[in-house]
């Protein structure tokens, strides 16, 4: 079976990760339908690694995965602040960018 | 070549746990089901050829970033749940459509093209990842790292509250709580005096009346302040012993506001 | 001397300004200093003339520089002061008869609270007429040009109290903007031809020219002419101003201001001297005002506005001189200056007639004011001797030399400006009798109240030089040519032209028509009994009385398309120009209202938005690889 396989599977990943950012309230949800975005394009790169047989592929992915880390990191702080602020974590709450 | 057995078996253990992001109602359950399709992923980059990658999959999502979602699930609260019933108009189906129609059109994008992979798999044993890391890419790796100490002292920053006023003693604050009216002694153990011991039933001052605040706010907020009901209704207003039926004990329905936290 | 003639100009200024910023504390001693600055100018302009007496007749010419006042990479131009023979006459008219008004003033406006502030503007406009007569540029000129129609329209409305006098102030103002486009264009015309706007180098670059820009550049300067020497088309405004105190309308409206367009025809002599065309419109102009200023003179039962109207036709002659050439500039500058003396004499005396009549204008009743005024009386006469062209006064020498001047020529039109200049003088004799007649002869025709007596001696004493001006002027000066011999290197040796009628048969019949003029005066209002209330009107004594029903014309030609167009333009100005605008405005805030609602502040839309970008994203690129 073609290494290609994994791309399809990345692209059904990246989907279901983007779904879930529209579709849920919860903060914390959300962030991990993006993780899961993220993880999909590993994936795919991976995939694309073995297809051309070069190695940068997956060097690319492990700077994607520091980077989604420091994200993480930094993300997480702003939801326990925004919680601390506003004893929710719902996205549907701080609407005052309203314009 | 890979498996046909191999790759479905990843693909059932990615694509199902990762559902639940969109149909479970606990995140609790979403964050482990996220750390089951991180596995999955890491057994796919071994599979195809990474396995340092693989292991770095595990260590840091499973052992790091996904830990760290719980704990933070903990910190805002581990029981919040929630309704999946949509609020704003349209963006189901807005939702639906844009990921369908992104999913067929990557999907079409990616038909087009045809590679003939590779004949054989690329090594992607430590050793040769930390070859090209350190020197092709060693420029990279040193703004990553100061990328990452900037990250952690940014999350230090923004998660830490800064101290405005001086600390204020035990004996100030005592006598503020004082100053604002409160009972200077401490509140009375609920079921004195009372003719049932329960937690739940407030004790009785010298006239006979229940004391509201003998019993825990705790127990308000769980619901858990059925048990003496009985008791607590006849003490409180005799009249309402017959309104409510001895069956009607029982748990209240949560109300749909508790419902969406 | 020569050098210290900025003083002119500084000396009136800095008094005007200390006058209007000492306030009430200088009451006292303000109208003395106004009178020490004009007489201050009288003194330095005499010690100029005395030193440029003494200089070859070539070499009297001397240019002041003042300071680099314009520098620009085209435009180079300083601030500078031409004394020549051309600007001395008029600095000594100016400061001579200035200061004799300032003089009067004292007396005249002794009752009046803003006594300080009447002589704070007199001293400016003295200043600013010096300016005038004194610059070396045409800018420079215009900036005294300005300053004396600033300075007249402060004067017409000083008593703005009333509000028609302050609105003959705003007519007189306006009427002077339309001969101020006039030299504004005219000073563009120039730059554009010439390149500069100095005298000297405009006329040094003169027969370079083309005819039609010369023409044209003339043209446009007989149009600030007309403006401000109130003459025909812009004559409405010269009546008006009668409104402000007499010793302003002596002054201003008499003396000085009001000849300045000749000066400016003169002074531009360069330029007129090459387009015929130009020459001639000026001199038609000059005929024309001449009579229809001496017509609606007959009409007026107004002492000043009689006089303003007899103003207005003498300057017709001195335009008409202008325009006949170097034949006639000269002449038109000696009768300026005669005229300036005995109009300004008539002028105080008609002040000092009101002054003893509690401000009384009406002519229908005065009458046999000779015995109860006789200082009055014989200045008076002696003026009126002037103006008639009797010999030896004033008038004849120089207003005859124009008529003598209108006949020369070729072809048509000698004869119809001789003419023209002929049948005025009779006219001129007829309505200056009438005047003189009405005012001090005949009965009294006095309203019960009213007691005149003498005017003070502050008074009578300039009414007394001007009136030995009035008497002598004329004489001195026209003795062996003096004048012309003087004003030869402004306006260029002429030689002397045959008119087409021999000069003792023009002589006499100039003189004829004015015994006539005065015999049927003496008849109708010397003699006979004058009605105090003006009789029922025919068509041509309405038309006159109406001053050619100019202000109609005025109206319906100008002031109500005007007001049309103005309107229009307040309309399309709101419709198109705003409405482009707003409409733009508008449109934006639409086009935000709606943007506004995809800020909905819901990050779960924004992140829709987002996704659906990239789909559209990848389609595009899909789309464009298959």
């Amino acid at each position: 079976m073609s290494p290609m396989a994994f791309v399809y599977l990345a692209v059904v990943l990246f989907v279901i990760g983007a779904a879930a950012v529209l579709l849920r309230r919860n903060a914390i949800v959300a962030f991990m339908g993006v993780e899961l975005m993220l993880n999909a394009a590993n994936l795919a790169l991976v995939a694309f690694s073995r297809i051309h047989g070069t190695i940068d592929g997956q060097v690319m992915a492990f700077f994607v995965m520091v980077v989604a880390a420091a994200e993480v990191v930094v993300g997480l702080a702003i939801i326990i602040a925004v919680f601390r602020a506003r004893q929710t974590i719902s996205l549907d709450e701080p609407a005052e960018l309203k314009g | 070549m890979i498996s046909p057995v191999l790759f479905w078996s990843i693909a059932a253990l990615t694509v199902i746990p990762a559902l639940s992001l969109l149909f479970a109602r606990k995140a609790v359950h979403i964050a482990v089901s996220i750390i089951g399709v991180m596995i999955g992923l890491a057994v796919a980059y071994v599979t195809l050829g990474a396995p340092f990658l693989g292991v770095v999959q595990i260590v840091v999502y499973t052992g790091a970033v996904m830990m760290l979602f719980l704990f933070v699930l903990m910190l805002v609260g581990v029981d919040q749940r929630e309704s999946l019933k949509e609020t704003l108009t349209g963006q189901r189906w807005i939702a639906f459509v844009g990921a369908a129609g992104l999913a067929i059109l990557l999907i079409a994008a990616i038909s087009e093209v045809a590679f003939e992979p590779a004949e054989e798999g690329v090594s992607g044993e430590p050793d040769a990842v930390a070859m090209l890391l350190f020197t092709d890419y060693v420029v990279v790796i040193e703004i990553l790292g100061a990328l990452l100490i900037t990250a952690a002292v940014g999350a230090l920053v923004m998660t830490h509250t800064p101290r405005l006023r001086p600390r204020r003693t035990q004996q100030e604050l005592q006598r503020e709580r004082v100053l604002a009216g409160a009972n200077p002694v401490n509140k009375p153990m609920p079921g004195v005096y009372a003719r049932h011991n329960a937690l739940d039933v407030p004790a009785l001052d010298p006239e006979g009346k229940p004391i509201d605040e003998s019993v825990s706010r705790v127990l308000e907020a769980r619901h858990q302040t059925t048990e003496g009901f009985e008791w607590r209704a006849a003490l409180t207003d005799p009249s309402k012993k017959k309104a409510r039926p001895a069956s009607g004990i029982s748990k209240p329905e949560p109300t749909d506001k508790e419902d969406e936290r | 001397m020569l050098d210290l003639t900025w003083l002119l100009i500084a000396v009136p200024l800095a008094s005007s300004f200390a006058l209007l910023l000492a306030g009430k504390r200088a009451d006292a001693w303000g109208h003395w200093l106004g009178v020490a600055a004009s007489a201050t100018t009288f003194v330095v302009g005499f010690g100029a003339f005395l030193q440029l007496l003494g200089l070859d007749a070539e070499s009297r010419e001397h240019a002041v520089h003042l300071f680099t006042w314009i520098s620009g990479s085209e435009l180079q131009l300083d601030a500078g002061l031409l004394v020549d023979p051309l600007s001395v006459t008029f600095v000594l008219l100016v400061s001579f008869v200035g200061t004799l008004i300032h003089l009067y003033s004292v007396a005249y406006m002794e009752h009046d609270p803003r006594r300080r502030v009447f002589f704070a503007y007199l001293n400016l406009f003295v200043a600013a007429m010096l300016l005038l007569v004194l610059a070396d540029s045409y800018l420079l000129l215009f900036v005294g040009w300005e300053g004396v129609g600033l300075a007249s329209y402060l004067l017409i409305g000083f008593w703005n109290h009333k509000p028609e006098y302050a609105t003959a102030a705003n007519k007189a103002f306006v009427v002077n903007r339309v001969g101020d486009v006039g030299l504004i264009v005219a000073m563009g015309l120039m730059f554009a031809t010439f390149g500069s706007l100095g005298f000297e180098e405009v006329f040094a670059q003169v027969g370079e020219a083309s005819t039609a820009t010369l023409t044209a550049i003339g043209l446009t300067l007989l149009v600030a002419a007309t403006g401000k020497s109130a003459q025909f088309p812009l004559q409405s405004w010269l009546g008006d101003a009668m409104a402000g105190p007499t010793p302003v309308s002596a002054l201003i409206h008499a003396a000085t201001m009001v000849t300045a367009g000749v000066y400016l025809i003169v002074r531009s002599s360069a330029i007129f001297d090459l387009t015929e065309t130009a020459r001639l419109v000026v001199a038609a102009v000059g005929a024309l005002t001449l009579l229809l200023g001496a017509i609606i003179g007959m009409a007026k039962d107004d002492i000043k506005k009689a006089l303003a109207a007899s103003t207005m036709s003498q300057i017709g002659y001195m335009m008409l001189a202008a325009g006949l050439g170097p034949v006639g500039y000269a002449f038109a500058i000696f009768h300026l200056v005669t005229h300036g003396f005995f109009k300004a004499g008539m002028f105080l005396g008609a002040g000092s007639v009101m002054h003893g009549m509690k401000d009384q204008v009406d002519m229908r009743r005065f009458g046999a004011l000779r015995t109860a005024m006789v200082v009055t009386w014989v200045t008076f006469g002696l003026g009126w001797l002037a103006i008639l062209g009797v010999p030896p006064f004033a008038g004849f020498w120089s207003k005859d030399k124009i008529i003598e001047s209108a006949f020369v020529g070729e072809g048509w039109q000698p004869w119809v400006f001789g003419l023209a200049a002929l049948i005025g003088a009779g006219l001129t004799a007829f309505y200056m009798s009438r005047l003189f007649f009405m005012t001090f002869h005949g009965k009294a025709r006095w309203t019960d109240d009213q007691h005149p007596h003498e005017s003070p001696w502050l008074m009578t004493v300039p009414m007394i030089l001007l009136a030995v001006g009035s008497a002598g002027l004329g004489w001195f000066l026209a003795a062996g040519d003096r004048f012309s011999t003087w004003l030869e290197p402004v306006t260029g040796h002429v030689e002397h032209h045959e008119p087409v009628l021999s000069v003792p048969v023009i002589m006499t019949l100039t003189l004829t028509l004015v015994a006539v003029g005065v015999v049927v005066a003496w008849l109708k209002y010397g003699r006979a009994d004058v009605p105090t209330e003006a009789p029922a009107p025919s068509l041509a004594t309405l038309t006159a009385r109406n001053d050619f029903f100019q202000d109609s014309v005025n109206r319906a030609v100008f002031e109500r398309p005007g007001t049309h167009l103005t309107r229009t333009l307040v309309y399309a100005d709101a419709a198109v120009v705003d409405g482009a605008v707003n409409g733009t405005a508008t449109g934006v805030s639409k086009l935000g209202e709606s943007l506004r609602r995809f800020q909905s502040g819901q990050v779960r839309s924004y992140a829709a938005l987002i996704l659906i970008g990239l789909a559209g994203l990848v389609a595009f690129v899909v789309l464009g690889v298959l």
